[in-house]
């Protein structure tokens, strides 16, 4: 049973990073890709809302210098399984990861100084730039900062 | 002369965005008045008696606001006797997050005992104003003769998840350092909580 189902979905493994050291080399790639960070929750109305918009980036710019990372803040019993189904549900096929550090005035400004914590925020960066914007984006929105940094 | 006109220039340049960013440290807060669960309305200058208030904004549906909620009504039952009590704010806009309507407000109040107002900011002036972004989002205040005045803002410690865990307690420290006659230190933190919903 077990196995007939997990044959029919295209596990990604969700690695869950308890300490924020662990996953700061994912703001600090120095390469010719843009990153594009999404901190969401499966929890948080509006970044659920937003999704759409990143599932769209990533089918439009799959053979671009693009990567998108959506961390994810869930935390709680089942946080990892409730982010795998998400994941399921919303034919998200980007990567995702955990940030499970609940220490988190440790870490927020070493995301962006700029950032007070609310989700949902997107950090856009690449070697040249950093931006951390604490807002939900359109697709044209988005689209736009990525044009921008990839030229 | 110059210099007037620039200094002029840029005071009005930057003016906006400095009210859009909403109290720092020293700032003095705007008195307010808002329908309280009880029925009731309060105003922060129904406080004047006080060393001070903790202005919390927080909410009904927001995990964080839940995990932070056990202790926000400890730090009440600690400091309320001791001139600080917690007024609590509801910033969401019920329409847009229904689990915040003023009817769950008064439940979940009833439910958890709460043993501070929570008031619902209506017009959601108050959050503007204050410049909060998300709950739970704190405004540790200090009554002086001419007002109340901005002196923590941040997260109550330093652990969403779990308060077993909590090795620093930023709020009830700035409290108690405010009622020794020091400044708080630190003055600023941050935790993650739910975007207002606006």
């Amino acid at each position: 049973m077990i196995l007939l189902f997990s044959g029919s979905v295209q596990a990604q493994n969700i690695p869950v990073y308890e300490d924020f050291e662990e996953y700061q080399f994912l703001l600090e790639k120095n390469n010719d890709t843009t990153y594009v960070i999404n901190y969401w929750a499966t929890y948080c109305a509006p970044c659920v809302k937003e999704m759409p918009v990143f599932r769209k980036l990533e089918k439009n710019y799959n053979d671009q210098p693009v990567k998108i990372i959506l961390t994810s803040l869930d935390f709680g019993s089942n946080a990892t399984e409730r982010v795998r189904s998400f994941m399921k549900k919303h034919n998200i096929l980007s990567e995702v990861v955990i940030l499970d550090d609940p220490k988190s005035n440790s870490w927020i400004d070493k995301v962006s100084p700029r950032w007070s914590g609310a989700l949902p925020a997107t950090l856009i960066y690449n070697k040249n730039s950093r931006a951390l914007y604490e807002q939900t984006f359109t697709y044209s929105e988005l689209e736009k900062i990525i044009q921008s940094k990839i030229q | 002369m110059k210099k007037t006109v620039l200094t002029f220039l840029f005071g009005v340049m930057i003016l906006p965005l400095a009210m859009g960013q909403g109290y720092d440290i020293g700032d003095k807060a705007m008195n307010f008045k808002l329908k309280n669960v009880d029925g009731t309305h309060v105003a922060l200058s129904d406080y004047e008696d006080e060393k001070g208030v903790i202005v919390i904004f927080t909410c009904n549906h927001c995990p964080y606001a839940q995990a932070w909620e056990e202790r926000i009504i400890k730090i009440d039952k600690q400091f309320d006797p001791k001139g600080y009590p917690v007024v609590a704010i509801q910033p969401n806009d019920p329409k847009l997050q229904p689990e915040d309507s003023f009817e769950n407000m008064k439940k979940r109040a009833k439910e958890k005992g709460y043993t501070f107002p929570y008031l619902m900011d209506e017009t959601q002036e108050v959050y503007r104003a204050y410049g909060a972004t998300k709950t739970p989002h704190v405004y540790l205040l200090e009554n002086e003769s001419n007002g109340f005045y901005v002196r923590y803002i941040g997260a109550i410690d330093d652990n969403y998840k779990d308060a077993s865990q909590v090795k620093e307690k930023y709020l009830a420290s700035a409290v108690n350092a405010l009622l020794n006659g020091n400044e708080p230190s630190p003055k600023k933190t941050k935790a993650i909580g739910c975007s207002i919903k606006d």
